[in-house]
């Protein structure tokens, strides 16, 4: 069916929209990778002359290279922790019936409700009472509170796909729940496992605003080291680990999608 | 139909249900079920959705246990015993391959589950698997086979364990009808041969009557009547009976006298005074057409002819004031040239064979 004029112009307007939305969603990732590259001093747009040595000086940067590992530890440490018992808190919501459960699923669902600022300075006035304000514990703890809703969300998204035939399938053939539980219900559930720890892991190592108020000159991750130079120097090697943050999280994402396929691990494929 | 021939060996009961009452919430789905599955018997549960043949058979697994009554499994009582501890084979509607495992690790699973040594079992998979006729596929995953398949898979994996029950939850209802009619009867000729005590769940009321030894038809979580294929088919104990299994016509009548020729329907019109009205229930291949000129029992027209290859189906609607719709079921072809739509045709009923229920 030939199109009129009028057809072709609001198709070429639709995707001229989607482009725009598209741009303007990489627009800030795409200037800050542009600046990365500024032989300057300063974080001008666009460069005058091109350069590599705010990467090196960011990764030779000592207070970077301690946030960097810091970051690992909390990060490591609190997405697998939120794992552990945010796989647990999805059973028990998935399989067991009680009351106040609807509220339970409402409180762990919703982390929007409580701002970041506010867990962290909660954390802060609970540690400072038990000394605890310059240790990873209580950084850890508070990640834990803060990524814990979104490996319950993507726990729980998946164990309400599993077809629970399986399990009775298992059962009837003899096998007891602990064994249907490592050999049929962890490993059918593994896509969903693997994509809330690493969501959790990039929230983690993303946090900023908790962190700001539990971390100590020691245990500073890397955000807050970020911060903590931003507010002496203005030179591109932030817009440099941006780029590294940009690739690091981009690998892993590709990491996993080549060991799971994306479409499991960010749970768009209904498990089959 | 023919007789079949009982196959128990035995009288002993493989799986007894007494007095089994299941509640969900306050929904009753079972009511105080009582059945006796003998050792080798194909025992079918057949009825409408929600009749609780599903939940009768979940409670033979075991994924819940019931509310009141027995069940026994061998003589044992275990409404206690977990469905690990059970020793059965079950076979789920959408099969329930282990997706993350091959055909061989599917089978062999409940072989592992008991320890078996890895040649004895590897010995125990090939067996099963030449059994369903699917050696060659051993390294295959379940979601690269077809329907038919996988559901040879499902049946290797539940018959591989040497159950003492094999508990079979609507198999058939995901495959198209060519290929389920082959799997039915490969299904009933590996369950002959291994003498496998069978619970079978279905709702297609053709299904139960072509593969079962005996069936019971359920509604609203009792067993309305229990009995061999023919029985049930040709016996009904109540109208629900039949109307859900297989065709029936009614035909609304006087009861004349009793002369003691058909049990059941002595047994359902007991106490009815003569001359009170009846419902004369009648399968359409006992209804025969006549000319119209002949004496019958009903006159009608031909409203439509349906060609079924072996038979072709008649729809006559009668002329009296009732303008009831019956069912002819005429064998060959030849009613198609004979009676064409719009003829004036006579009904004449063979009238052995009918069951009467009286009008309440």
């Amino acid at each position: 069916m030939p199109r009129s004029a009028y057809q072709r112009l609001l198709g070429f307007c639709g995707k001229l929209a989607v482009l725009l939305i598209l741009g303007f969603l990489v627009l800030p990732a795409a200037v800050v990778t542009i600046a990365a590259f500024n032989d300057k001093a300063i974080l001008s747009f666009p460069p005058q002359a091109w350069s590599l040595r705010w990467f090196a000086r960011a990764i030779a940067y000592q207070d970077f290279r301690d946030g960097f590992r810091n970051g690992l530890i909390v990060t490591v440490w609190s997405s697998t922790i939120a794992l552990v018992v945010g796989a647990m808190f999805a059973f028990v919501l998935d399989r067991y019936r009680f009351r106040l459960k609807t509220a339970i699923e409402g409180i762990l669902l919703s982390p929007l409700v409580i701002p970041h600022f506010t867990v962290g300075l909660g954390f802060l006035i609970l540690a400072a009472q038990i000394g605890w304000t310059r240790t990873y514990a209580v950084v850890i703890v508070c990640h834990v509170v803060l990524v814990l809703p979104f490996v319950l969300r993507s726990v729980y998204v998946s164990l309400r796909n599993l077809d629970q035939s399986y399990e009775l399938a298992a059962a009837s053939l003899g096998a007891p729940p602990l064994r249907v539980l490592l050999t049929i219900t962890l490993p059918l559930l593994l896509p969903g496992l693997v994509s809330g720890w690493l969501f959790a892991a990039i929230l983690s190592f993303n946090e900023f605003t908790a962190s700001l108020f539990v971390t100590a000159q020691r245990t500073q991750t890397l955000p807050v080291a970020m911060y903590n130079y931003v507010r002496e120097f203005a030179d591109p090697s932030m817009a440099a680990l941006s780029v590294m943050y940009i690739v690091g999280t981009a690998g892993l994402i590709a990491f996993a999608n080549a060991f799971l396929g994306l479409g499991k691990v960010l749970n768009i494929e209904q498990s089959r | 139909m023919a007789q079949r021939a009982p196959i128990a060996k035995s009288d002993d009961v493989a799986v007894r249900f007494k007095a089994v009452t299941k509640r969900f919430n306050k929904i009753v789905a079972l009511h105080e079920v009582s059945l006796a599955v003998k050792r080798g018997e194909f025992m079918t549960l057949l009825g409408p959705s929600g009749c609780g043949k599903t939940t009768l058979l979940n409670l033979a697994a075991g994924f819940f246990s019931p509310d009141g009554g027995e069940i026994l499994i061998d003589g044992e009582r275990v409404n206690d015993v977990p469905t690990y501890k059970r020793e059965i084979g079950m076979m789920f509607q959408n099969y329930a391959l282990f997706p993350h495992m091959t055909v061989a690790g599917n089978v062999a699973y409940g072989l592992r589950v008991r320890h078996v040594p890895k040649n004895e079992s590897d010995r125990r998979v090939g067996e099963a698997l030449a059994l369903v006729k699917l050696t060659g596929l051993e390294d295959r995953k379940p979601r690269q086979l077809s329907g038919g398949q996988q559901q040879r898979v499902a049946l290797a994996r539940a018959l591989v364990i040497n159950p003492t029950v094999l508990l079979l939850d609507e198999p058939f209802s995901a495959l198209d009808k060519n290929l389920r009619t082959s799997m039915q009867v490969e299904l009933r000729e590996i369950q002959r041969k291994l003498g496998v005590t069978t619970i079978f769940v279905t709702h297609d009321q053709s299904e139960a009557l072509s593969l079962s030894d005996r069936l019971a038809v359920m509604l609203e979580g009792r067993v309305r009547q229990l009995g061999t294929p023919e029985e049930i088919y040709r016996r009904p104990c109540d109208r629900f009976v039949a109307s859900f299994v297989g065709d029936a016509n009614v035909l609304r009548g006087r009861l004349d006298r009793i002369d003691g020729a058909h049990v059941v329907a002595i047994g359902a019109l007991l106490g009815v005074a003569t001359s009170a009205p009846v419902d004369l229930y009648v399968r359409p291949e006992h209804l025969k057409v006549t000319e119209a000129s002949e004496p019958c029992a009903r006159r009608g027209t031909i409203v439509a002819q349906v060609y079924q290859g072996g038979h072709v189906d008649l729809f006559v609607e009668c002329m009296d004031s009732s303008r009831e719709r019956l069912l002819v079921r005429s064998a060959g072809h030849e009613a198609m040239t004979r009676w064409p739509v719009g003829a004036q045709v006579g009904i004449s009923i063979g009238t052995d064979e009918g069951v009467a229920f009286a009008v309440v």
